[in-house]
């Protein structure tokens, strides 16, 4: 029985408009190929259609992420990343591509609140406009120094993803930037 | 002497009295008032010291163009130095300092400067203090710097928080303005998403003050309606105390919020500046009112007739009592009126133009105001403030003049639109002769990726001096923005009319034909003390283009960048080269329109977040335990972990003798791991390392070195083979994003066709190297997978599970010791670290730092890029040769090696270095050898690339580069120490210890 420990042990930190707080660790996969080649074995493995450009698909607790035009992010059960990855292996025999858990090398990211938009336009160049940002939508960018890719659901919560060694950075400027006022850029 | 009247000031409340400290004065304004109205209200005329004579100097503007006011605003941790009283919201308390005095701003020592003035001329820096050479340094410098002192920097942290924000618009419009709120009524009309930006704490600008009608109404309540409309808008967003600071390429605004700056230290962040992404960038600065160049036009009471008005009309601040208005434009007449309305005397109007019977004169006159026409100011009286001018006719040498008694004077030299925003990112500039200024020329407009213009212009920065042409000016090219962003609207201006003016008429030196005399007392650049006399030595000398002038004279140089110089200056050039205006041209304009904070810069990027900083799964027990840490990357490591007494290189020599003598841990997470995978990984890693690693077996790890193209040692470290598609690239800890990087580059740019992917999986396990003669004893214990020799052997690795643990062991060893490196996921390793730990108690395990493992490869003569290589080095040099396949057709760096000079018997090669006496060698000392070089320097022949104490063998042990190193064992070389000691060293093997491996394959 696995006792993988996030880095942060779930930290968190509510700010007047937004909170901040670590997600469990959770199952990432990154597959590269052509993605249209992959797109079967994906749906197959994950119930997941193929996401489009700039895009996240959902379904059930897995989903997929698009992260370049050869590259995709799939979200799983951390329980499982390892048949997942196995299951992608077998179904894509004799389709050029790389499939490996990345769980590990991850933390993960629960913003949430209504100026939980506005904590990110402080750290991503990114128009967070609810006309240009909803569900269904990913981005990959830059959280102030380092990489990360989010994505928002129905509620308005954000996920966001990055690199294991520098989520205390990225904790603490995603709590520094929720530790304001609304801007009142963005709805 | 400045006052503050019984009546009037639209933006303050007499209700609300605000104290603050000037120069250590207790003074009163009110809310509303910026620190310049205070200033004047409390009758302060004299704020400053000028730069380089120490002149006195007072206010004369009332905005961001002002020069003179410039004061270090606050106190301790949240001092600024330079900030502009004009621009600067007064509150409770606030204390400002004059920068530029010493001992007092009454009375100066350096004001001596100004006696000297006349041997002070342009570039009299690169002329006075060539010679003696050494008095630059010693004299002249530390003199000129002292005596020049403007701004003193803080002294302490800056005790604020500053923020960046990302905003992405259609249309961002920049100065509110009448033009500003107009271009946005259009563009909110349109349906576009609008930011309007306006860097004054009020909306409208000058209109309220000059008293225009819009739409058959004061502009004040037009003003006051259209933000009404706008702020009911939802694709608008409106921001005060926000300046428009610079525009980019591709549409990128920076935009500059003083967010609470009038309100310091109520928790509120200081500054935001917002990284704003716009289709189209209108820019609504309006213009700013030039000086006229009379002698003493420098003396405190002189000031821009619109900035006096601004005092009288916003502030309720008369500027004197007793006022000379000196013009060559009409605009100064409305100041002449705010007067007499405030109930000032104006004894005479001094017009330059040779008559004058337009309305506006007209009036002034009917109020008996006398207007005298064809005249000019030959200088003011008085030094610390205004007691009078002299008159004199407007064409003539100011030889005879006639006093006029006044306390002070109102200037107005034309209006000159403010281009800066729309040149910063190319928008070229055309002369006006009617209005002898340059304005925006929309045929030649800033172009974005599509070569389309994406920067418009909009009322009196167009170059429209009409209210009504202003508001016609703004709808249409607001329209013409809003349609290049895709939302098409009709443009549709507020009513106005164009007030009946007459022409203004140049004038560049007051009286025309000045004497010598009076040229040098006309102050253009009040902040740098240039004068008309500079910019004519200048160009006499030689000086013809107009970039070079300002280098040479400072002229439009540094805080204020010469908003209210450039122009004046330049037509002084002009004048003086016989040249026309537009040929000499202008300055280039460059962002920020005024200074921004550095903490609005630096924004996050402070204290813990200043740099992102890189932990491994076990940061915190390092941390615990007492870690010394090195910096690797952006990661920390911890270089040695000393105990309680313990020095570092007692801690280290422990931390080596007990991993030797029986087990040592080591954190290696931070070592990068990327997959290479595809039909074609193995003749990727083929082309990749300089030897063959495609033949490497799975199950198999084989050391390997990489190169750049130019041949040169980029970066080592152990592949694994894991099956036949797939290889396990270690790379160094610092180099693992850049490598993956250049695997990238490769396969994105060169070969695109080969089926290859790579995938930095540096972080998705933590690494523990069990190091030591009991290393499998430790494993055998926690047990789960069989570490024997047979099982496992060197340089072979295995998969399983560890005391439950999913894990990857390799069979490695970096320091000669029996050694296994086993990766687990990085959620687990801290697990796995504890357990290592606890198991191995009963071999005293002992978790050692970078230092130590440096110390142990050193002894096995083992290379660390980074000390042997330096970006110069080729794996030949360091005697590896064996590390490059000669079967190969090619890799990377293959044909670089073998030019000539890689090839050369004269390169210097590694070899170990022994100490004659046992000591450390000095880390990069050179050997010396016989004569010296075509400099004049000493030849050497060679250097100390790694140095240490071993524990191990109980002396300093060193690997270095030497000529024909390898050929001379057993040689002793002369090291020179930076203290220029001599420390002897003979050549030896660069293997210490253990020569056979024995140790390791065990």
């Amino acid at each position: 029985m696995s006792e993988a420990v996030t880095a942060l042990g779930g930290a968190s930190s509510a700010g007047p408009v937004a909170q901040v707080e670590e997600r469990t660790i959770q199952g990432m996969v990154t597959l590269r190929g052509t993605l249209s080649e992959l797109a079967p074995a994906v749906e197959a493995v994950t119930g997941c259609a193929m996401s489009g450009t700039r895009g996240i698909e959902h379904a059930g607790d897995a989903a997929v992420g698009w992260m370049s035009p050869d590259e995709l992010l799939l979200l799983v059960p951390y329980a499982q990343t390892g048949e997942i990855v196995a299951a992608l292996e077998e179904k894509l025999a004799g389709v050029h591509h790389l499939a490996v858990d990345v769980s590990d090398a991850r933390a993960s990211f629960r913003l949430e609140g209504p100026g939980a938009r506005e904590v990110l336009a402080r750290l991503c160049p990114v128009d967070l406009s609810p006309a240009a940002f909803g569900p269904g939508d990913l981005r990959r960018t830059r959280l102030a120094q380092v990489p990360a890719a989010f994505w928002i659901d129905e509620a308005g919560a954000f996920t966001l993803v990055c690199f294991r060694s520098v989520a205390r950075y990225a904790f603490d400027c995603l709590a520094e930037a929720a530790s304001g006022e609304a801007v009142g850029f963005l709805a | 002497m400045s006052k503050r009247l019984e009546q009037g000031g639209r933006l303050i409340d007499r209700a609300k009295p605000l104290g603050f400290v000037f120069d250590s004065n207790r003074l009163e304004g009110y809310a509303g008032d910026t620190l310049a109205s205070a200033l004047l209200g409390a009758g302060t005329t004299l704020v400053n010291r000028s730069y380089k004579y120490h002149r006195p100097r007072g206010i004369v503007a009332s905005g961001a163009e002002e020069p003179n006011a410039l004061v270090g605003l606050g106190q301790g941790a949240r001092f600024e130095p330079d900030q502009r009283a004009t621009t600067t919201e007064l509150f409770d308390g606030l204390t400002a300092m004059p920068q530029n005095a010493w001992p007092s701003l009454g009375f100066d020592a350096m004001a001596v400067n100004g006696w000297m003035s006349a041997f002070m001329p342009a570039g009299f820096y690169y002329k006075t203090f060539l010679w003696p050479r050494a008095f630059w340094k010693h004299v002249y410098e530390p003199v000129i710097r002292s005596a020049a002192a403007s701004g003193r920097p803080p002294q302490e942290p800056d005790a604020d928080r500053y923020e960046h924000f990302h905003a992405f618009v259609d249309v961002l419009i920049l100065g509110g303005g009448i033009a500003g709120l107009q271009a946005a009524l259009t563009a909110g009309q349109s349906g576009a998403r609008v930011l309007l930006l306006e860097q004054t704490p009020h909306w409208g600008g000058r209109a309220p003050v000059d008293g225009y009608e819009i739409d058959g109404k004061p502009a004040e309540r037009w003003i006051a309606e259209t933000l009404a409309t706008l702020e009911a808008m939802e694709n608008v967003t409106l921001r005060t105390r926000t300046m428009g600071a610079g525009v980019f390429d591709h549409g990128y605004a920076l935009g500059y919020e003083r967010v609470s700056d009038h309100m310091p230290g109520d928790g509120a962040i200081r500054h935001r500046l917002w990284k704003i992404r716009a289709k189209q960038i209108v820019t609504a600065t309006g213009a700013i009112e030039r000086p006229l160049s009379f002698a003493g036009n420098d003396v405190p009471g002189v000031m821009l007739a619109s900035a006096m008005r601004d005092y009288v009309v916003n502030y309720g601040v008369a500027p004197g009592e007793k006022v000379v208005v000196v013009t060559n434009n009409d605009d100064a007449y409305r100041t002449v009126l705010a007067l007499i309305d405030a109930g000032l005397e104006v004894p005479i109007v001094v017009d330059a133009r040779d008559r004058n019977d337009g309305p506006l004169a007209r009036e002034a006159m009917r109020r008996g105001v006398a207007v005298e026409c064809g005249a000019a100011i030959m200088k003011v009286k008085g030094k610390k403030r205004v007691e009078g001018v002299m008159l004199c006719r407007a064409n003539g040498t100011g030889g005879a003049g006639a006093p006029v008694k006044c306390d002070a004077v109102a200037m107005s030299g034309g209006w000159s639109p403010v281009v800066h925003l729309w040149s910063h990112c190319g928008g070229k500039l055309t002369w006006s002769d009617e209005n002898a200024h340059f304005y925006p020329d929309p045929s030649r407009a800033p172009t974005g990726a599509d070569g389309k213009p994406f920067v418009t212009t909009a009322g009196a920065a167009s170059g429209a001096m009409g209210t009504g042409s202003v508001l016609t000016d703004a709808a249409s090219n607001a329209a013409e923005a809003c349609g290049a962003a895709g939302y098409a609207v009709t443009a549709s201006a507020a009513q106005a009319v164009d007030a009946e003016e007459v022409p203004m008429k140049p004038v560049w030196v007051m009286p025309e034909q000045a004497l010598p005399e009076l040229r040098a007392k006309m102050f253009l650049d009040f902040q740098n003390d240039v004068k008309v006399a500079d910019i004519q030595l200048a160009a006499k000398e030689g000086y013809e283009s107009v970039e070079l002038t300002k280098r040479y004279t400072t002229l439009g140089m540094a805080n204020d960048q010469g908003k209210l110089s450039n122009i004046n200056g330049l037509a002084i050039l002009a004048d003086s080269l016989n040249a026309e205006i537009p040929q000499v041209g202008t300055t280039t304009f460059r962002p920020p329109y005024q200074p921004i904070s550095f903490g609005s810069i630096a924004g996050e990027a402070r204290g813990a977040t200043f740099q992102p900083l890189r932990r491994t799964p076990m940061h915190e027990w390092h941390e615990r335990n007492g870690a010394y840490w090195e910096p690797v990357g952006h990661w920390r490591r911890p270089y040695c972990y000393p105990k309680q007494g313990e020095s570092h290189d007692e801690a280290v020599a422990r931390e080596v003798l007990a991993t030797r003598n029986s087990l040592g841990l080591l954190d290696a997470s931070t070592l990068g791991k990327i997959i290479v995978k595809g039909p074609d990984a193995g003749r990727f890693v083929d082309m990749l390392y300089t030897n063959k690693m495609s033949t490497l077996k799975p199950g198999k790890c084989r050391y390997g070195l990489m190169c750049n193209e130019n041949g040169f040692l980029s970066d080592d470290g152990v592949v694994a083979r894991i099956d036949a598609e797939t290889f396990l690239c270690h790379t160094t800890s610092g180099g693992a994003d850049r490598i993956h990087g250049w695997m990238e580059d490769w396969l994105q740019c060169e070969w695109w066709d080969w089926k290859v992917y790579v995938a930095n999986v540096t972080e998705q396990s933590g690494q523990i190297a069990v190091v030591g003669p009991n290393a499998r004893r430790l494993l055998e214990k926690l047990g789960g997978m069989d570490v024997s020799k047979e099982a496992l052997p060197f340089m072979g690795w295995a998969e399983g599970e560890l005391d439950g643990i999913k894990a990857r062991i390799y069979r490695i060893s970096f320091s000669g010791e029996l050694s296994y490196e086993i990766a687990v996921p990085a959620g687990e390793a801290m697990a796995l670290w504890s357990k290592l730990l606890s198991a191995g108690r009963e071999w005293s395990i002992t978790p050692y730092g970078t230092e130590a493992l440096h110390i142990m490869r050193a002894e096995k003569g083992f290379i660390m890029i980074g000390d042997e290589t330096d970006g110069t080095v080729i794996p030949q040099d360091l005697g590896l040769g064996w590390a490059i396949s000669k079967k190969k057709d090619d890799y990377l760096g293959k044909r670089a090696q073998e030019r000539t000079h890689m090839v050369s018997p004269d390169r210097w090669k590694l070899v170990g270095l022994e100490t004659l006496d046992g000591s450390v060698l000095p880390d990069g000392a050179y050997a010396v050898g016989e004569g010296n070089n075509a400099n004049g320097q000493r030849n050497t022949v060679g250097r100390v690339t790694s140095t240490y104490l071993s524990p191990t063998l109980g002396k300093g042990i060193a690997m270095g580069l030497v000529h024909h190193g390898p050929d001379r064992m057993g040689e002793v070389l002369r090291f020179v120490a930076t203290d220029e000691s001599v420390v002897e060293a003979r050549i030896v093997s660069p293997v210490f210890f253990d020569p056979e491996g024995e140790k390791q394959d065990v």
